[in-house]
């Protein structure tokens, strides 16, 4: 790693964890972290998106996956007592599974072909979520209590939400954690072997075939990667709000996923947070044009595409490098 | 000399259509042997076959005495048998030394969970990874080239790298999918030269399917001429130019197509 990059990462870790907490405390703006939570969780679940991108595979069944992961967190916390704690890596786990199974036959599908069927797939969990007799129908899970004290050897981590002053607080440095330990998860797969090897399945997979690359392990542990990440979103979302019902997460919510990786840009690790981050507040920001805020907001995207295919983050990147 | 590659009467059928049929010939170890035939005559699915891209409808291909037919085409590959492809058919958006990198895929000793935690021998693998792309590169005179995005680069080139890819997977029989079509004289001569090196130089068994008759005849110790999907004649270039059937096969052509 450069020096430039070091202190970009300084920068940015500086301003997540320090700049971020004590400018909400001194501008008395509380509701900015629920909003800032909401963004760094979604931008885990798109991070999950992007790494599909990545393997040359167009993902919009994202939601459905933070659906999974939330009913999952949510089921085990009230019906079974689990620790929230343990239930975030359960939920992950868990998607991980669903998406192996599912991905094995539609990992083979490629275009627009694999992205009707992760959409389709949205819908089906919502309508399974309706249907399941243990995610209580349409009525939904609530009262879900707030994640517990976590102690290992009696040390204590982190201590129980209930009794914080300021759990808005707590949420907000639990998603940015997760957040920050995603990307540099992701970052480290781009910049390994293996997306060395995910970039020539994106190229192209019976060359890759040929040069002895297990093509469909390769698919499924993309995405399986991608799903885990979907399911913690979606858990610790369901931790906050306390709830979950079959619509927390619907299609649109999985195209907003897919959104988030093509505004921030397809080639860069980073891209899916910073399009997340513009898209959440971008589309706050355009209520003021009230009834025509979404025809404002699609116009803006459609023009934001044609005129940067490559991402925001190319207005930045002469070289059109793909780091 | 001991066959390597034996292939028994295989047979692919799309539908009704015999593509290749019952086709059977062996390739030696250290023999660079040429399929040549008219257009449509199936070269290409056998080709497809013996790199099992495609599932054979009956016989089966052996390499080593092991049955290849049926197996994954990246198992077939891990075995030493590596197929290039046409001139298209490369990671259009990497460097050529990225391109050739990211082809030893099948010789790293790490995981892909080392990789990921960057291990000792993670490292040590791409270390040699990257000394035996330089070393390839400099086989095949590429060095000019060597930092240019894949999607820039002219037919002769890509040509060249497609061979390059293949070569990096360290194969013990490598299938070459037309590597003269599109060249012009000179560069067909340099391949020619380059493939000879590969065989002499590297002990690579060529097996390669053309229409450049010409450059076949220069290059191949025996020729397999496939017509209809099936076998026609079999042996040197000598004995494949006064073959009656390939001659008649070949018939309303130029006869200077069969190099004569």
């Amino acid at each position: 790693m450069t020096t430039k990059n070091l202190l970009g990462l300084g920068t940015f870790l500086i301003t997540v964890f320090v700049l971020v907490p004590v400018g909400i405390s001194v501008s008395g703006r509380w509701d900015f972290y629920y909003t800032l939570t909401s963004v760094a969780l979604l931008s885990i679940g798109a991070a999950g998106v992007w790494l599909t991108f990545y393997i040359g595979r167009i993902n919009i069944g994202q939601g459905a996956y933070a659906l999974i992961g939330g009913y999952v967190s949510a089921v085990l916390v009230v019906k079974a007592d689990v620790s929230f704690w343990l239930t975030l890596p359960l939920a992950g786990l868990f998607c991980t599974t669903v998406s192996v199974l599912i991905g094995l036959p539609i990992l083979r599908l490629r275009g627009v072909y694999f992205a009707m069927v992760t959409l389709v797939l949205t819908e089906v969990t919502r309508l399974s979520a309706l249907a399941l007799p243990v995610t209580n129908g349409a009525k939904g899970i609530t009262s879900i209590p707030l994640p517990g004290e976590l102690s290992i050897l009696g040390l204590t981590i982190i201590p129980d939400f209930a009794t914080m002053q300021n759990p808005k607080l707590a949420f907000y440095l639990l998603a940015a954690f997760l957040m920050v330990v995603s990307y540099a998860v992701l970052w480290r797969i781009v910049n390994s072997r293996l997306g060395h090897l995910c970039r020539s399945l994106q190229q192209n997979e019976e060359l890759a075939a040929s040069i002895g690359v297990n093509v469909a392990y390769l698919r499924v542990l993309a995405y399986g990667i991608s799903s885990f990440y979907g399911g913690i979103a979606g858990a610790v979302f369901v931790a906050i709000s306390q709830s979950i019902y079959p619509s927390s997460f619907v299609v649109t919510d999985s195209v907003n996923f897919m959104l988030y990786c093509f505004l921030g840009g397809l080639g860069y690790v980073s891209g899916p947070m910073l399009g997340t981050l513009l898209l959440y507040f971008g589309w706050n920001l355009l209520s003021v044009a009230k009834e025509y805020q979404l025809l404002v907001y699609a116009s803006v995207m459609i023009a934001l595409m044609l005129a940067v295919p490559n991402g925001v983050l190319s207005l930045f990147d002469r070289k059109g490098d793909r780091k | 000399m001991t066959a390597i590659l034996h292939v028994n009467g295989i047979t692919k059928r799309y539908g009704g259509l015999t593509a290749v049929n019952k086709v059977s010939f062996e390739v030696a170890k250290g023999e660079i042997l040429s399929v040549i035939g008219p257009n449509g005559a199936g070269k290409s699915t056998l080709f497809k076959l013996i790199s099992s891209f495609v599932p054979a409808t009956e016989g089966e291909v052996l390499f080593g005495g092991e049955r290849i037919s049926d197996r994954a085409p990246h198992k077939v590959a891990r075995l030493g048998v590596v197929r290039t492809f046409q001139e298209t058919t490369i990671f259009r958006s990497m460097t050529v030394r990225d391109n050739i990198i990211v082809a030893h895929h099948l010789r790293s000793k790490a995981s892909l969970l080392g990789f990921f935690a960057g291990s000792r021998q993670a490292r040590a693998d791409e270390e040699a990874f990257g000394a035996s792309a330089d070393d390839i590169i400099a086989f095949l005179c590429l060095d000019a080239i060597r930092d240019e995005l894949a999607s820039n680069l002219p037919q002769g080139h890509l040509r060249a790298l497609g061979m390059a890819i293949g070569l990096a997977t360290q194969p013990t029989v490598l299938l070459l999918d037309e590597p003269f079509a599109g060249m012009n004289h000179d560069e067909t001569m340099k391949m020619v030269a380059n493939v000879r090196r590969l065989r002499d130089e590297r002990g690579v068994t060529v097996l390669l399917v053309e229409h450049d008759m010409p450059a076949v005849m220069k290059i191949s110790d025996r020729i397999v001429v496939i017509n209809f999907g099936e076998k026609i004649a079999e042996g040197t270039p000598a004995e494949i130019q006064s073959n009656p059937r390939v001659i008649e096969a070949y018939l309303g052509s130029e006869d200077a197509a069969i190099g004569m």
